[in-house]
């Protein structure tokens, strides 16, 4: 068994800004285990730009966003293993680590940070019928074949879900050669970005059809052609609207899903919205001294407030090592009126951080609303927002004395109202 | 030495060429698809049956009671999942319960141990997620769960160590009598042999036709699946069934040998027999029909659908023997209970087929046969002491079943090896889990490029025209 | 009055434009000058950055990523991706490398997004 202080699962986005801010707050025993064999993670496929905008005050692509934190860690000596995927987390910390160079290893760590990354919700998760053929993937997994391997996935292309990794890759295939034939959204609004909108299928004339699912995919060996229809209010599919499109590929944007099989290990509390930890504002789980940042806690658009939230369980999981743990005493944060989550879900009656960012995802499009927050019933937030939408994650910052009023309260709950 | 040809590789065709390959003989298998197990074996319900719902004296009855009691020696000499995880026969109504108890008689008629009616309260002591509707079950502690394509490729993986010749992509356009049967494919090639066995599936009909002059006719009953997350296996602990139809046994929840719920299937029959799609509407009735049973049941945790064509004989029975043409050999019509039957079917099939053409025994046959090494099974420190061996085994490449490099390379370079995407899934479950390959698909298809010296654009899912990539990007 | 969405940054503010007057467009709705910008030049002259990859030879991956230096045209987006076809840059390549100078005389060049080192 070896000792370590601060074991970091996940050398992507996540777990680099979780290991710099680590170090930063003092600490010097941290291991970074990585499963691939770079560090980076995701972003190392997602060669397009409009990230770091708001870490680094410019635009960047994915790759090199990566690499500004790989740099910094790099340059701090902190210590990662590649190609080493951990099979195993346990409640008192024990991990179970393999590698092709070290074998198996068992590592024992003061503190945790699951920071895994999330998945796509495959084919299976969404009960498309029709043939098994090639030619059916997930976005993100065409994204490694065209990006890093050098594969061309189809020629004739279509596109269900409107997520941003959907229009990235309809953009994406055009520039490869591919006709991308129509994008293809379930609800009546896409969950990607509105530039990327613009600029990924706007940009191309591809069209995007709302309230449309795919019902069947026919082909023996490969794709041959997809039918879809619109579906009703319901989301259930009007059969007499069914129209075919041959193509030879379809890829699948129809969600993230965070990667949480190591932390069910550890006998972390989950929850069923995010299907994330849940956390306090410390960023720590149920099980003490686990802590949990980055799209394995939840769904993020956007790296930079990957790369902020990790740094905050950085710098608090180097607090628990050296003080333990503080808090017992917590305020569970309610929402209602179309919030769907906030994260963290509870917080502690004593916050020291002097301000304390509640992340949160909307449940439909909303326009004119205000985001706010009431404690026992007495609004101490409020905020408008002329257009939400749950493809967008909304930020709140509450102040020091904002913060006081909710450490008191008993009923805290965050909620969309009309202005 | 006398020359055999079994035509198709599914569980029945690879059950008898393994036990042929217990006598001196030459046999070959020629095989449709680009690999074993590639039709009804491999999407069904997996499940051994116990023999009581078999009419008594057919030969349905007879294989599924011989096969059942085969499985525990066979499962290990073989190394393929297999559990004896009993089933219960669900029974909502008390109108219903005659039906019910006739199931009981049918199954003592047949020989089935250990059959018991257990009240309903009873039942949902011992599965508690079963709905508060069952009224009286019938319960049958013999019945089992087997990995039905892990079992195809042991039978055939044994049979190929001991001398048999398989060959795939070998579609067959005509089998006929000349001095010799003579079998030729759709490639051009022809083959000559002493002996037929037409093992064929949902098209022994067309094999039948081609040779004989009594006609068969085989009807593709499609069956349509979903496959949940190990998550919910807490679900069910038996094989859970409904009283069964005159299509079939009905809609079942079971546990798979891996810890997944398989809920299915449907029964409807297809014109095409190649048409193994899914449909809306058969997945909603899988949906509604299982959640019947076991009413937690939750969609959002389907990880997978699929579908299987059954090869239903109109005449009812297992078609089994030589024909009126002598050297063709029928092996026709094997539904359900074709996968418990199998084992049993293949001794019989070997040892008349022995003894019509005098083989005499392979001295040299081994019939023990090691599956391979699963890292997601082991414990630490066998896993520790496997990647000390071949640091491959440290290398994961499908995250959600845990699967790593070391048994992808042995699933490809190990006899009859995969030679495509759903070759090593079904070999290694690389892929089977939760993700559905999202993850290792680039990765598993450089393993096979390397281990095939093959170019990745020609790597395929399944062989045929299913290539993965379609080129190269800036060329 | 046209409306657009700005495409500058993930806010992806909805902008409306006023280029009845082409010598004084006016644009309302933008959160900060990179809006105003982008909007005038959406309807006189729309450029757009452009990421693809490149063939790396000897490479611990196959594909080094690029983007271009600096928008380019709309109009001219195929034309200077067709230009990345063929080459081959040689492993090890560095972040900031030119992949491919001054494309199609703009003065705009390719440049690698992401270091690969050599197998």
């Amino acid at each position: 068994m070896i000792e370590k202080n601060l074991i970091i699962i996940g050398g992507g986005p996540a777990g680099l800004a979780a290991a710099k801010s680590a170090y930063d707050s003092g600490e010097r025993d941290i291991l970074i285990l990585e499963r691939e064999n770079t560090l980076g993670g995701i972003l190392n496929q997602c060669i397009h730009n409009g990230f770091g905008l708001h870490t680094f005050k410019e635009e960047l692509t994915g790759p090199e966003y990566a690499n500004r934190y790989v740099q910094q860690v790099l340059a701090r000596n902190i210590e990662y293993k590649l190609g080493a995927t951990v099979i195993s987390v346990t409640n008192d910390k024990v991990i179970t680590c393999v590698s092709e160079a070290d074998g198996l290893v068992k590592y024992h760590a003061k503190a945790i940070i699951l920071a895994c990354g999330c998945r796509e919700r495959p084919r299976g998760g969404i009960n498309i019928a029709g043939s098994r053929c090639a030619g059916v993937f997930s976005a993100g997994t065409a994204q490694k074949l065209v990006n890093i391997d050098g594969y061309m996935v189809g020629k004739e292309v279509v596109i269900l879900g409107s997520g941003d990794i959907g229009l990235i890759m309809a953009r994406r295939m055009t520039f490869e050669g591919a006709k991308v034939k129509a994008v293809v959204e379930l609800m009546p609004y896409s969950s990607g970005l509105n530039r990327n909108i613009v600029q990924c299928l706007k940009d191309f004339d591809i069209p995007l059809m709302f309230s449309h699912t795919v019902v069947d995919i026919k082909g023996k060996d490969r794709v041959e052609s997809v039918v879809i229809a619109q579906v009703d209010e319901k989301l259930q599919p009007i059969m007499s609207t069914a129209q075919e499109i041959k193509c030879d590929t379809l890829l699948l944007s129809v969600g993230l899903l965070p990667e949480n099989e190591l932390a069910k290990f550890a006998n972390v509390q989950l929850s069923n919205v995010t299907g994330g930890g849940v956390v306090d504002d410390k960023m720590m789980t149920n099980v003490e001294g686990i802590f949990q940042c980055g799209n394995v806690l939840h769904v993020h658009d956007l790296v930079d407030f990957v790369s902020e939230e990790s740094e905050l369980a950085g710098k608090c999981a180097v607090d628990y090592i050296n003080n333990g743990k503080t808090e017992s005493d917590y305020v569970e944060l309610q929402t209602s009126g179309g919030v769907r989550y906030v994260v963290p879900q509870k917080i502690s009656r004593k916050v020291d951080t002097g301000e304390l960012k509640l992340k949160m995802r909307v449940a439909n499009v909303f326009k004119n609303r205000r985001l706010v927050v009431e404690v026992d019933g007495e609004e101490i937030f409020s905020k408008k927002r002329p257009v939400v939408a749950p493809g967008e994650m909304e930020t709140i910052t509450l102040k020091a004395d904002q913060l006081d009023k909710v450490s008191k309260g008993q009923s805290v709950v965050v909620c969309l109202k009309e202005v | 030495m006398s020359k055999i040809i079994i035509i198709g590789a599914g569980v029945v065709g690879s059950s008898i060429a393994r036990e042929l390959a217990r006598y001196n003989a030459d046999v070959l298998v020629l095989e449709s698809a680009n690999d074993v197990a590639c039709g009804t074996s491999k999407a069904n319900s997996g499940i051994v049956h116990a023999g009581f719902d078999a009419k008594p004296n057919t030969l349905k009855a007879k294989f599924n009671i011989l096969g059942n009691a085969m499985f525990d020696r066979l499962s290990v000499e073989l190394d393929f999942p297999f559990k004896r995880i009993g089933a219960m026969v669900l029974c909502f109504d008390e109108k219903d319960y005659p039906a019910l108890e006739e199931l009981y008689h049918k199954g003592e008629a047949n020989g089935v141990k250990g059959l018991e009616i257990l009240p309903g309260d009873k039942a949902r002591e011992l599965e508690p997620h079963i709905s508060k509707e069952v009224v009286a079950v019938l319960r049958a502690p013999s019945s089992g769960i087997v990995g039905p394509y892990e079992m195809t490729i042991a039978f055939a993986e044994n049979a190929c160590v001991n001398g048999v010749e398989f060959l795939f992509n070998k579609k067959v356009t005509n089998v006929r009598k000349a001095e010799d049967m003579v079998v030729e494919c759709a490639d051009g090639t022809s083959y000559h042999a002493d002996m037929v066995i037409n093992c064929a599936g949902v098209f022994a009909d067309e094999i039948n036709n081609m040779a004989c002059d009594k006609k068969m006719q085989i009807v593709a009953r499609k069956g349509e699946y979903m496959l949940l997350d190990k998550t919910n296996g807490y679900l069910a602990s038996h094989t859970l069934f409904q009283l069964p139809t005159k299509m079939g046994k009905g809609i079942l929840v079971s546990p798979t040998t891996h810890g997944n719920i398989l809920i299915g299937p449907t029964a409807h029959d297809m014109l095409d027999k190649e048409n193994v799609s899914t449909t809306v509407d058969g997945l909603n009735e899988v949906y509604k029909m299982a959640s019947m049973s076991v009413p937690e049941l939750n969609k959002r945790m389907v990880i997978t659908q699929f579908s299987g064509l059954r090869a239903h004989n109109v005449d009812g029975d297992f078609v089994i023997g030589e024909s009126e043409v002598k050297g063709f050999y029928n092996v026709a019509g094997i539904e359900s209970p074709g996968l418990t039957s199998a084992p049993a079917i293949g001794d019989y099939v070997a040892k008349d087929v022995a003894k019509i053409m005098n083989l005499e025994s392979n001295p040299n046959f081994v019939p023990v046969r090691e599956g391979i090494k699963q890292f997601s099974t082991m414990d630490d420190t066998q896993r520790a002491e496997i990647i000390k061996k071949n640091p491959l085994y440290g290398k994961v490449v499908c995250r959600c079943e845990v699967v790593t490099e070391g048994e992808i390379v042995d699933s490809i370079n190990r006899p009859l090896g995969a030679k495509d995407l759903d070759g090593v899934k079904r070999r290694t479950r690389a892929g089977m889990g939760r993700c559905q390959s999202g993850f290792c698909t680039s990765r598993i298809m450089e393993i096979l490029s390397r281990e095939l010296g093959k170019d990745m654009t020609k790597i395929t899912k399944f062989g045929g025209k299913s290539n993965v990539v379609i080129g190269r990007v800036k060329q | 009055m046209k409306e657009m969405i700005c495409i500058c940054c993930p806010m992806g503010c909805h902008l409306q434009v006023d280029d009845s007057d082409k010598t004084n467009i006016k644009v309302t709705g933008n959160t900060c000058p990179r809006g105003e910008k982008y909007a005038k030049d959406e309807v006189t002259a729309p450029k757009r950055m452009v990421t693809s990859v490149v063939r790396v030879k000897d490479g611990v991956i196959a594909m080094a990523s690029v983007k271009t230096s600096a928008p380019i045209d709309k109009a001219k987006i195929f034309e200077s991706l067709d230009l990345l076809k063929g080459i081959e840059l040689v492993a090890p390549v560095k972040e900031g490398d030119i992949a491919y100078k001054d494309i199609l005389g703009s003065g705009v060049d390719f440049i690698v997004t992401k270091n690969v080192a050599k197998k």
